[in-house]
């Protein structure tokens, strides 16, 4: 009888021992996490976002569990953040900000079973992926509305900073607006900020001042629709359809979906298949650049322009940054036939024919 | 049209806000209290504003609401700084960080909600003059309430028989406490009127410059408002003045882009820059500074001390 008690002790203690290990159980679901920069109600950016996590959460059911943080600045607090994910139990972490890409070096080489991916950035590892939208692609379609549109032949640009991946999208635009236009001009202003909406909106009427009846934006808030709708001329979303702000003044907008690439990376995991080291640029074709609701006021002849295009650059016939391109010097830095390289399109400081002005430097 | 006209247009509406909160804090440091808080009460405003107004569809609601929320945290400045003789500086500090903190917290759902912005004033005949008739009076009610709001300042300052006391009471509080005035029911009005007007020029943001909430949707004009008053020497007029200088040089800023090839950058310093040089031209006199600042501003009184 003893000698019975102590074995179903024994037996009971190393079930228990078996239950503590740390087993990968398939029951459990895998742990999503996304980090975001700004509120989830931003109607922009960081919107896009959780939109794609509720999608990809509700597409996936209960083979994962997603979470999120959001307004997590760029700074040392970020690493924090990154760390405390991974520390519990999140084995997919996304990092939708470019300036989360060191603390998420740093992180992943503490956590090296946990997959990071990271927005908009250029540093991978063995754990750590990029991604990113190709957003001359969405540009390029708003300039051929634009020079479709404007009664003026003068678009506006609100910039925030004039970095490369910004002031692509300026040069973007006006590549497209010429394919169209040949007399388009593009005024750019910098507001050296990328949400302060008092400031972009005195820079979208200043733009109309000068006489853009069109103002495209990169800046965040829905300040230059606001301007467009009140003052009777047209403006551009950015990440988001804005169209809530101004009905009649956004004509469209170059914005993200994000779900598709979440979706299949999500998978990936789930499957084993998911690498290391890569960088993954989706345009229009994958659908991770959606150009938000053509404004009815947009004649059916322009509609027809823009889904030719649209088609041509999925079928990979167009190539926005194909040239010849020359800058607007006038000196040639694409040449006919060729596509600009990864360095050179990453490093894009300069402006296009077409746009007035110097880049300030 | 000439470019000008919206140009000085967009000045006007950028100063609107400024004119609103430093008019207020004008009031209160002339009943010697210095309050720091602007920001963080403007931003309490700008939220309170918005949802009053989006809730009842009403902007004077909105603005009732704002004008509210800014006099309650101003109490909040008031029972601390006036009652309790905590340090002003510090108080006013812990103001507007408290203010940015609780409005973001306040304001998340309302964040990237529309909203129908302020029309403007139609006055019939006046309206539809070129030029003239855009550059006057082709604003929304807030502008010219702000020009109404400064010539009541003005001449309660310098006219009434309370406003008289209330200067007396930021010059000297012992002498104004020794006659039979109340020093610290007198500040506590006058705190309560700047945390009225900055509540309204944080509601001018999120109901008419940009009708929407967003964090931290002031962006520092809580401090300019605060520069502006001793820019303007204690002096609505002066005040109001650099106000419109202000908006205006925001404005050039953004205007000038196009025209000279000067980096973004510099001309995002010019407004501050500005300021930086009026600031020295008024210092360069101490006497400017010295017998315009009020003269117990920042200084607690105890009636029994």
């Amino acid at each position: 009888m003893k000698r019975h008690l102590l074995k179903t002790i024994g037996l009971g203690v190393a079930a228990g021992l078996l239950a503590a290990a740390p087993q990968p159980s398939f029951a459990d679901p895998l742990k999503v996490a996304f980090v975001y920069l700004g509120p989830t109600g931003d109607g922009g950016w960081t919107q896009q976002h959780e939109m794609a996590r509720q999608k990809l959460q509700a597409t996936l059911g209960d083979k994962i569990k997603t979470s999120f943080i959001e307004k997590v600045p760029e700074d040392a607090t970020s690493e924090g953040i990154f760390r405390k994910l991974a520390a519990d139990g999140n084995m997919l972490i996304f990092g939708t900000s470019f300036g989360y890409m060191e603390p998420i070096q740093r992180v992943a080489k503490l956590f090296p079973k946990v997959k990071f991916e990271h927005v908009n950035g250029y540093k991978t590892a063995n754990n750590v992926v990029v991604y990113e939208p190709r957003f001359e692609e969405g540009f390029y379609l708003l300039g051929i509305v634009g020079g479709l549109m404007t009664k003026t032949n003068t678009l506006g640009f609100i910039g925030s900073f004039p970095i490369p991946s910004v002031v692509r999208d300026a040069d973007s635009m006006t590549l497209g607006a010429l394919s169209v236009n040949p007399k388009i001009k593009t005024k750019p202003i910098w507001v050296s900020t990328w949400y302060d909406p008092g400031k972009e909106r005195q820079a979208a009427e200043t733009l109309v001042a000068q006489g853009a009846d069109i103002v495209a934006q990169n800046t965040d808030s829905p300040a230059s629709i606001q301007v467009a709708q009140e003052k009777g001329t047209y403006a551009f979303s950015i990440d988001a359809d804005m169209s809530k702000f101004g009905p009649k003044g956004q004509l469209t907008g170059s914005t993200e979906d994000w779900s598709g690439y979440y979706i299949a990376e999500t998978e990936k995991v789930l499957n084993g298949t998911w690498t290391g080291n890569r960088a993954t640029r989706w345009g229009l074709k994958e659908g991770m650049v959606v150009l938000a609701p053509l404004n009815p006021a947009i004649p059916a002849s322009v509609v027809k322009v823009v889904d030719e295009k649209k088609a041509a650059i999925i079928a990979g016939k167009l190539n926005p940054l194909e040239g010849p391109i020359k800058d607007n010097a006038g000196a040639e830095k694409v040449a006919a036939g060729k596509t600009m390289s990864d360095k050179d399109f990453n490093s894009m400081n300069w402006y296009v024919a077409g746009v007035e002005g110097e880049l300030p430097k | 049209m000439n470019p000008l006209v919206p140009m000085l247009h967009s000045s006007v509406v950028a100063a609107t806000p400024l004119i609103f909160a430093a008019l207020g804090e004008t009031v209160v440091e002339k009943a010697g209290v210095l309050n720091l808080g602007i920001e963080g009460m403007m931003l309490v405003g700008a939220v309170a504003g918005f949802a009053a107004t989006l809730t009842t569809g009403s902007d004077t609601a909105g603005f009732a609401a704002a004008a509210v929320a800014g006099v309650l945290l101003s109490l909040v400045f008031g029972f601390l700084t006036i009652t309790l003789q905590t340090n002003q500086v510090a108080t006013g500090l812990a103001l507007t960080l408290f203010g940015t903190g609780f409005s973001a917290f306040a304001g998340h759902d309302y964040a990237g909600l529309p909203l129908n912005p302020l029309p403007g004033v139609v006055i019939p005949g006046l309206t539809d003059i070129p030029v003239i008739g855009d550059l006057l009076f082709h604003y929304d009610i807030m502008v010219y309430l702000s020009l109404v709001l400064y010539a009541a300042i003005v001449w309660f300052l310098t006219k009434s028989h309370t406003g008289l006391k209330l200067r007396a009471v930021g010059e000297s509080p012992t002498v104004a406490h020794a006659i039979g005035k109340s020093v610290n029911a007198t500040r506590y009005l006058s705190v309560m009127f700047g945390g009225a007007c900055a509540g309204i020029a944080g509601a001018y943001l999120s109901l008419v410059q940009t009708p929407m909430w967003v964090e931290d949707m002031s962006a520092g004009k809580g401090w300019i408002a605060l520069a502006l008053v001793v820019f303007g020497t204690w002096k609505p007029t002066r005040v109001v003045l650099g106000a419109f200088l202000f908006g205006a040089v925001t404005q050039i800023e953004l205007f000038a882009q196009s025209m000279v090839p000067i980096p973004a950058e510099f001309l995002s310093m010019l407004p501050y820059a500005a300021t930086v040089v009026v600031l020295v031209i008024i210092c360069r006199d101490p006497k400017t500074i010295l017998l315009n600042q009020p003269a117990s501003l920042g200084r607690s009184f105890h009636p029994a001390a």
